[in-house]
């Protein structure tokens, strides 16, 4: 089934000429703001839950590769496919297997971020100085001591750098999961694409989502790395 | 490398030097495992360390190396906290140690320690470098061109400073450098190293410098080694002459006497609390009283804790023979001159002074 034949109509009809000329009206937006909050919520839910479990994937292989170096390779490639497969083509590829609805934008939007996440973690813990790691290792610390006390903490800065464009990325990239069948801002703007106000309150939305979740992470990563602001502050 | 046999008798510094690509990097690697040995074996305290797990070894040797490597990410305390975390110790005894560690090389404990590496200067992250590798006062220390990235003055002022520390301490140490001026201030033995980590000669650094096993260590030590065995005495390490001292006033044929029980051919005139005024001429003894006839200032006036080649280059410098030697108080105690240093150059390598004892 075409997910576009089921758009709704979302307006009534009415005498309001701001809104009968599909313009920009302050005052039926202010009446209607309610009907946007669950799709704000439900763009925010595929959004987290999508970076979350990719980055718990893309993680685990960057820290796998980064003592296997032969594995960079085949992990590159692999996500980089997943990386350029069209999102809308990847919904439909996947409504045969895992059907329309949640599991199936959250699997094409998580396939997506692989590559963003592996490549900046990867990058991050490349760039550990070499005579911190001599340094760590000559004084008796473990390769797992090494890894989870000195180098990931010192990745962090390009691990949080990720993690910002993979959000904003899938913020973006969500507006189309109601293609799969799963909601989202998405399905509030494609249900009335010719309405202004409806596509600047839906639109407006995520992009200040995508804001709001960067900001977050960004918060974060200064609360995380105080480190990275001393050398200012000499 | 191959076949390289060193023993370090504890307490010593262990200096292994050599041009790039010599091995001692490697040799001294070895120790802690950062490299395995296939053959052949290392033994501390009788105890090999290929009995001994890589990680908990490495615990009981100091590291340190020459781009320091301390944790930008981690506080100077808790980068000096890092072994005795390792091991365990309490919140309490960490703290008190990071503050007295810090104390030991010559940093301000509460301004120092929340500060993060980016926050230092070199000089400051080679004494965390240092503070670091003594943590849990292991007894051995592994130092790879510890003070290679510093400006010439803080080099020599951690040197310093390091041979001070050393001398409380007393660790067994193995210090790799590339310069041979670091290695024969710093040595109590120098290995001098070949390519392909074969062993030119273990010495003394007097030993070294007077009597060069082969061509290659006589041309590593350079053509003025004898100036830099110079550089390992001090004034008060050689027998002085004993100064005609005279004051104005005194009488003359006194005065004739003295100059006749002396070494040295002309009078030291000294004021009332023997502080040198100058050297006298023959013309000066010649009334019934001396006189301030003065034959030259008293320059140059040395010190008993100057380094022989310094000395030396004050008397080229003032072009004199003879040089007064003075105490702190800056009264006149004896005589230095050429024919005392070139004796020096003679004595035994054994009773030159090396490393920690000579400052």
């Amino acid at each position: 089934m075409n997910p576009l034949l089921a758009q709704v109509e979302i307006r009534e009809r009415t005498s309001d000429t701001c809104v009968a000329d599909n313009g920009f009206c302050p005052d039926w937006i202010a009446h209607h703001i309610d009907r946007y909050v669950d799709p704000f919520f439900q763009h925010v839910v595929l959004t987290v839950v999508a970076v979350a479990i990719g980055f718990l994937i893309a993680f685990s292989l960057a820290l796998v590769a980064y003592r296997r170096r032969w594995l960079i390779n085949p992990i590159t490639q692999v996500t980089g496919v997943l990386y350029t497969i069209p999102s809308i083509a990847a919904f439909f590829l996947l409504l045969p297997l895992t059907g329309r609805g949640f599991v199936t934008a959250t699997i094409a939007l998580v396939a997506y971020v692989l590559l963003i996440i592996f490549r900046n973690v990867l990058t991050g813990l490349d760039n550990v100085p070499e005579e911190t790691k001599d340094a760590g290792r000559g004084m008796g610390l473990t390769d797992r001591q090494l890894l989870w006390r000195v180098e990931v903490p010192l990745a962090l800065p390009e691990i949080m750098a990720g993690l910002r464009i993979a959000v904003t990325t899938t913020v973006g990239l969500a507006t189309l999961a109601f293609f799969a069948g799963a909601g989202g801002l998405g399905e509030q703007i494609f249900a009335d694409i010719n309405f202004k106000s409806n596509v600047v309150v839906a639109g407006g939305l995520a992009v200040a989502l995508a804001g709001m979740l960067d900001a977050v992470i960004l918060l974060t990563q200064r609360a995380i790395t105080p480190w990275t602001r001393a050398a200012a502050t000499r | 490398m191959k076949e390289l046999s060193l023993t370090v008798p504890a307490g010593d510094i262990c200096v292994l030097v050599g041009p790039s690509g010599c091995g001692k990097t490697t040799a001294m690697r070895m120790v802690n495992r950062m490299i395995d040995i296939t053959d052949g074996d290392i033994l501390l305290d009788g105890q090999s360390v290929r009995e001994r797990r890589p990680a908990e070894l490495r615990r009981d040797i100091g590291y340190a190396i020459q781009q320091v490597g301390l944790f930008p990410h981690l506080s100077v305390a808790d980068n000096i906290a890092t072994v005795p975390r390792l091991l365990g110790w309490d919140r309490e005894r960490i703290r008190t140690r990071v503050d007295q560690l810090l104390e030991l090389v010559s940093l301000d404990a509460s301004e120092t320690r929340d500060r993060y590496p980016a926050q230092l200067s070199g000089g400051q992250r080679q004494r965390v470098g240092v503070a670091r590798a003594l943590a849990v006062d292991p007894p051995l220390m592994l130092m790879d061109e510890p003070f290679g990235a510093i400006d010439p003055i803080n080099r020599e002022r951690l040197q310093n400073e390091f041979l001070r520390l050393q001398r409380e301490i007393r660790k067994t140490v193995v210090f790799v450098t590339h310069d041979i001026d670091e290695a024969i201030k710093m040595g109590d033995r120098i290995a001098v190293l070949q390519k392909g980590g074969h062993l030119a000669q273990y010495a003394p650094p007097a030993e070294l410098l007077m009597q060069p096993a082969n061509p290659f260590v006589e041309d590593f030590v350079g053509a003025d080694r004898a100036l830099k065995r110079l550089a390992l005495q001090r004034v008060r390490d050689v027998d002085l002459w004993k100064a005609p001292l005279v004051r104005a006033g005194e009488s003359a044929a006194e005065a004739r006497a003295k100059l006749a029980d002396s070494e040295v051919p002309y009078p030291l005139l000294v004021d009332e609390h023997g502080r040198p005024l100058g050297w006298l001429s023959e013309r000066a003894l010649v009334g019934e009283r001396v006189s301030d006839e003065l034959r030259s200032r008293p320059d140059p006036v040395l010190e008993m804790d100057d380094v022989l080649r310094d000395a030396l280059s004050d008397l080229l410098a003032e072009e004199a023979q003879y040089g007064a030697v003075v105490d702190e108080r800056g009264a006149v105690t004896g005589v230095l001159s050429i024919e005392i240093l070139s004796h020096a150059l003679k004595a035994d390598p054994d009773e030159v002074p090396s490393g920690a004892d000579a400052l």
